[in-house]
């Protein structure tokens, strides 16, 4: 086997590869955002004096959780058209990411919303605050500080996930790495690029994340 | 409808074959990366530095690598690298290695659970350490991760779809096959989400039941 590196043709097409890179971070962001609203909505939803909520939010999240993502993905960008509903690529993914991404932080929030100590709130109640201000500032910081270890993770696993997106050809970092794998056949070199910029990128929103908890201690 | 059920029964063999490479690669995948896993988290555990250090490394570099890019990368670099694989065999590497990063983390989670006097004990009865890793913390670190273990088995079937980009025939590449020819995206891609459900349901449903059945007290 003789290969001979040339990182040349990766320095020339660096450009391309920090802005798939930007593209993947800010599809993540995107669709956190909104999974986050879900998340949160349909983790307060259950805590509802009906039952009903509750058994529509368990039906939302085994459906999700136990499909893939890169169907989600392909039936939103090819099947959704057919009954009228079009969106373009970006927007598209960030649905489908932002729905399958729900189903987890609903989870996730609920295990928050679970770990709000009961003195609290009755406290809440003690100083005449309305069942609305006691969950909007007695019960949502606390449980959003329970939530973070897990949110963070959920939010390096959705940036990976962006990886997903090269399928239905937004131009993220593994849709560039192979486009140059195949226009210049440096596979090691694209691929290797590759693999270091989300590995990179991983560990350094991880650090933040543990900085992140570490400015705001546990209540 | 009528044109539907007309379609899907032309697809029917499709499907099937679809659905079964998918539970292969799969179940062949889990059981190969579990047992590489354990080495890993064994070696996490218990080894000295020189083994520990690389394999912290690699555990960390593959969870940090998105599986698309390790089941591309790995496509295309074993070819260059002189191994000539199928999609099937370079895919179930892909995942092999993915499932073993992650077995090995979660291993190590239930080595490290296991209190430190379980060994003292070990060697009080003169076990050697392989004997105490067989016969003490091994079994014990088993019954714990059971339920994990199966919830494992859903992420890995749910992994394999990604197999469809480089063309291992499994259900999503056979699905993206019959829609190509009838253009009915909505009720096949349709059908496999609900396909792969059914699939993930059943595992889900099998872990509580192993939850349970595993349960300390």
């Amino acid at each position: 086997m003789d290969y001979s590196f040339q990182f040349r043709v990766i320095e020339a097409n660096i450009d391309k590869f920090v802005g798939g890179l930007a593209l993947g971070l800010g599809l993540a962001l995107a669709s956190i955002l909104v999974g986050t609203l879900i998340g949160i909505f349909c983790a307060f939803a259950t805590t509802a004096k009906s039952k009903v909520p509750a058994r529509l939010v368990n039906i939302y999240v085994s459906a999700f959780r136990n499909t893939p993502l890169l169907v989600i993905i392909l039936f939103a960008y090819f099947a959704l058209p057919q009954i009228g509903l079009r969106f373009g690529k970006n927007e598209s993914f960030i649905l489908s990411l932002a729905i399958y991404a729900g189903a987890y932080l609903t989870e996730v929030f609920r295990a928050g919303l679970a770990g709000v100590p009961k003195g609290v709130v009755d406290a809440g109640r003690a100083i005449g605050l309305t069942g609305f201000q006691v969950a909007l500032y007695v019960v949502f910081p606390i449980m959003l500080r329970n939530a973070l270890p897990a949110l963070g993770t959920t939010f390096i696993s959705l940036f990976k996930d962006t990886s997903l997106a090269a399928v239905i050809a937004v131009p993220e970092l593994t849709y560039q790495a192979r486009k140059l794998n195949t226009e210049t056949f440096r596979v090691a070199e694209a691929w290797s690029t590759a693999a270091a910029l989300y590995l990179a990128t991983c560990l350094v929103i991880a650090a933040g994340l543990r900085r992140l908890e570490r400015l705001f201690p546990k209540f | 409808m009528e044109q539907f059920l007309h379609e899907l029964w032309i697809a029917r063999w499709a499907i099937a074959q679809g659905l079964v490479v998918t539970i292969e690669v799969s179940f062949a995948a889990i059981i190969l990366g579990t047992a590489l896993g354990t080495l890993a988290g064994v070696g996490l555990s218990y080894g000295p530095w020189p083994i520990r250090w690389p394999i912290r490394m690699a555990v960390d570099a593959i969870r940090g690598i998105p599986v698309l890019v390790l089941i591309l990368a790995a496509y295309y670099l074993l070819t260059f690298a002189g191994i000539n694989l199928t999609a099937f065999e370079s895919g179930l590497v892909s995942l092999t290695i993915f499932c073993a990063a992650h077995m090995g983390e979660i291993i190590r989670g239930a080595l490290q659970s296991i209190p430190a006097g379980q060994v003292d004990a070990g060697r009080a009865i003169g076990l050697t350490f392989p004997k105490i890793l067989v016969y003490v913390l091994l079994p014990q670190a088993m019954r714990q991760i059971v339920p994990v273990w199966i919830n494992t088995g859903a992420e890995m079937v749910k992994t394999s779809t990604l197999l469809s980009v480089i063309g291992t025939g499994e259900l999503l590449f056979r699905t993206q096959e019959i829609v190509g020819r009838n253009f009915m995206t909505l009720e096949f891609y349709g059908l496999c989400g609900v396909l792969y459900f059914l699939v993930n349901y059943a595992i889900e449903y099998a872990g509580k039941f192993a939850a349970r059945r595993f349960a300390l007290q």
